[in-house]
């Protein structure tokens, strides 16, 4: 029994464990679960009833059943290469969205360590700037999508697709160099730890909102941007060009990008309360003295799950409330808005620092 | 540029990469297209993302309608009238009545013109909820869309009551209607009529003062006074280009100079322009229709001449005339007399217009419809030249291309 556990501690085998338990238990059921959730949450907002047709027997478990349905569908479907693809590209890039999306999750805390033990898969030293390395290696499974597959509307998608991620990257790391200036760090155990501090005697927590509410809004914008959700989704277009950089992608490669989509939604989520909203940190928790550890491990998962849901949440009903960019719009709203004001949002908050030091 | 393309045809390489370098990029959109409504091919070429050259090819739902027509009796092409436009059939089938009755020199009772009225303006207010819904879900604002199909919901429920088929109402007759209102029918108007008021209220917060929306449809497909009337818009089109033509008014016909409304106008336009005229146009039809059901008078809702309906049945098996009159109109059908008229009535498009020519011989000899879309896609090019491809959108959206009527 010791000389398992020895095995199961050492360091590669735990963190192949963390990955599983992390990416299989929490980030790939919930991105599943969205799927039906954004279908169910759209309809009651359309007043309409969703799907709930999926049935074994009488079981349809109020639509829950057409997750494995569609699964099961997309795994029979016939894989289509179309005439004159790059044949390789075009098998490979659906899964740099996936991987890059499900990547994000290794520096996520969703616990507070105990002992020695660490709920995230590894703290890298570069942080946060591991996130950035990552979705930016999403660009390319757009691309290379939308450029093997000999597909006019799939190139348009992929041109669009590339300049809007190149550009909401920028964005995406001038708008959290605030919050780096406010914690002193680029990792995320820092930045998650700096947010367990209080103002005002006990009142009020240093949540990342509170310390850069501009910050906040530029980054989650750049985020949604990032991952090409509504109503960010020119590279889609699937009014004027059907489906964009996927359009030519049928049976599973289809489903990795939806996958992909989903997944991000939920990684979105779950970087949006790490950083802005205290990461595990369940807020006040530190004046009930003698906690037992395991009730507050439990706590934290909870509360960190429920912010991120409550994420996702936010960000299926943006989609379904606004209409869409066009493309330029899209542009113009990083280089002309977004720029200039996280560029301010950096200046005051030096400045605040500053004066505050 | 066409020697790279063969070449690549020949060896089976990826022809995308080479367009992408060229200057311009030839897409065709349609005839299956998410954002073509009915069946329409646009010819279109890109230069990077902006629309240099456009053609519109249209034909695909063609069925022959006026052809049929001929070889049809009068009353039988009622029924195909009905698939002309199919988001607002009665229309088609009041101005295919009226335009008969013209030819006849007669009209209606009173009672089925105020009941066409407001059938009429039903359908004119589902014609708007679709186009105005339909082109809102292509920029994106999928729920306005299920909202407004929510609404025509309740309307269609109406057009059901009253005639008994959501689309193949085919309920115009000559000289009438073929089934008065039912019993309960205004009470039901009423109530619809207030939903829709709630329904369009909350739809107006939601997208008329959206930034995103406004940034997509303001100042995008606009076309000039001059430019509109050389290409013989009609309708809310010609409305948001700020001509104040409407036919109901113009050309006052049924009983449209009893009724008060204003014609909303545009200035630009542009797409912004339509969406709010068309917005305007169902607050006005909802007052049209609550001045027409408060004004219902009572009679008859069907014309008591001979031989444009048929006889009583108990003036067919009671006396000699009816029994003739019934047989001759079995047979025979009927006989407007010899000449030829031309009809405008307010569609929901436009002005829809039905050429009639008829040799008094009982077949109609020459069907001719003047369909408002018909014009409005002669001018995209015009409209989307110089635009981004993303704004055919919107434009055709506005446009409200009806595939039944524009290719009949």
């Amino acid at each position: 029994m010791d000389f398992l556990l020895e095995i199961i501690m050492t360091p590669a085998i735990l963190a192949c464990l963390k990955i599983a338990v992390i990416i299989l238990l929490f980030a790939m059921p919930l991105g599943t679960l969205l799927t039906l959730m954004e279908r169910k949450w759209s309809a009651m907002i359309q007043d309409r009833v969703g799907p709930n047709r999926a049935n074994i027997g009488k079981f349809t478990g109020n639509g829950l059943l057409h997750i494995a349905a569609d699964g099961l569908k997309s795994i029979f479907k016939e894989d289509t290469i179309p005439k004159g693809a790059n044949g390789f590209l075009y098998l490979i890039a659906p899964f740099f969205g996936l991987i890059a999306a499900v990547a994000i999750f290794a520096i996520i805390p969703i616990a507070g360590p105990i002992g020695n033990f660490t709920f995230q898969v590894t703290d890298v030293n570069p942080g946060l700037l591991f996130i950035f390395a990552i979705t930016s290696l999403n660009v390319y499974g757009a691309v290379l999508a939308g450029t093997s597959s000999n597909s006019k509307f799939a190139l348009l998608g992929g041109t669009r697709a590339s300049a809007q991620m190149i550009s909401y990257e920028v964005f995406m790391g001038l708008a959290l160099m605030g919050i780096f200036m406010v914690y002193g760090t680029t990792r995320v155990s820092g930045i998650v730890n700096g947010q367990n501090e209080y103002w005002f005697g006990n009142l009020v927590p240093m949540w990342g909102i509170f310390t850069q509410p501009l910050g906040f809004i530029l980054f989650f914008t750049a985020l949604v941007a990032e991952t090409k959700r509504a109503p960010f989704d020119a590279p889609e277009g699937e009014s004027e060009i059907v489906a964009g950089y996927f359009l030519e992608y049928s049976g599973m490669r289809w489903s990795a990008f939806m996958l992909a989509e989903y997944v991000s939604l939920v990684g979105v989520a779950a970087l949006m309360t790490t950083l802005f909203f205290g990461g595990y940190h369940v807020p006040w928790l530190h004046l009930w003295e003698n906690a037992p550890q395991w009730i507050v491990t439990i706590l934290q998962i909870l509360k960190f799950t429920f912010f991120t849901v409550v994420f996702c949440w936010f960000q299926i009903q943006l989609r379904w409330t606004v209409p869409k960019f066009r493309f330029d719009q899209t542009m113009g709203l990083g280089w002309k808005k977004l720029l200039p004001l996280s560029l301010v949002n950096i200046i005051v908050t030096a400045l605040v620092i500053l004066t505050l030091a | 540029m066409t020697d790279m393309t063969t070449l690549q045809a020949r060896t089976g390489t990826s022809s995308s990469s080479t367009d992408f370098s060229s200057s311009v990029m030839t897409i065709e959109i349609g005839p299956a297209h998410p954002a073509m409504h009915g069946i329409v091919r646009f010819t279109t070429k890109l230069d990077g993302e902006l629309i240099v050259e456009m053609e519109p090819e249209i034909g695909y739902l063609h069925r022959g309608f006026e052809k049929e027509s001929e070889n049809s009796k009068w009353i039988q092409v009622i029924p195909y009238t009905d698939r002309l436009n199919y988001v607002s059939p009665l229309l088609c089938n009041i101005g295919y009545s009226m335009a008969v009755e013209k030819l006849y020199g007669i009209q209606a009772p009173r009672r089925a013109e105020f009941t066409r009225v407001i059938m009429g303006e039903i359908s004119r207010i589902t014609d708007h909820l679709t186009c105005v819904g339909a082109a809102a879900m292509e920029i994106g604002a999928f729920t306005f869309f299920l909202w407004f199909i929510k609404a025509r919901e309740y309307l269609w429920e109406l057009v059901e009551e009253m005639t008994g088929a959501r689309l193949t109402t085919n309920w115009t007759r000559f000289g009438g209607n073929s089934m008065d209102l039912p019993d309960g029918f205004l009470s039901d108007l009423e109530d619809r009529l207030s939903k829709l008021e709630s329904i369009m209220e909350e739809c107006d917060k939601l997208l008329t003062r959206n930034k995103i929306f406004i940034d997509r449809v303001k100042d995008v497909g606009a076309i000039s006074k001059e430019d509109a009337l050389s290409y013989g818009f009609s309708g809310p089109m010609l409305r948001a280009c700020g001509i104040p033509y409407d036919v109901r008014r113009a050309d006052p016909y049924s009983v449209y100079d009893e009724l008060d409304f204003e014609i909303p106008v545009g200035s630009t336009g542009d797409c912004f322009d339509r969406f709010l005229v068309r917005m305007e146009e169902i607050r006005q039809s909802t007052s049209i229709i609550k001045q027409a059901a408060d004004k219902m008078p009572a009679g008859p809702f069907m014309t008591d001449e001979r031989m444009l309906h048929y006889p009583d049945k108990k003036d067919v098996y009671g006396n000699i005339e009816g029994l003739i009159d019934h047989f001759k109109m079995v047979m025979e059908g009927h006989h407007p007399p010899e000449g030829e008229i031309y009809m405008p009535t307010e569609g929901g498009n436009g002005e829809i217009g039905f050429y009639l020519v008829s040799d008094g011989s009982g077949d109609p000899v020459r069907v001719r419809l003047r369909p408002p879309c018909f014009n409005f896609v002669q001018a995209m090019p015009l409209m989307t030249i110089g635009h981004y491809v993303a704004d055919i959108v919107p434009i055709f959206g506005s446009i409200n291309m009806i595939g039944g009527e524009l290719d009949r």
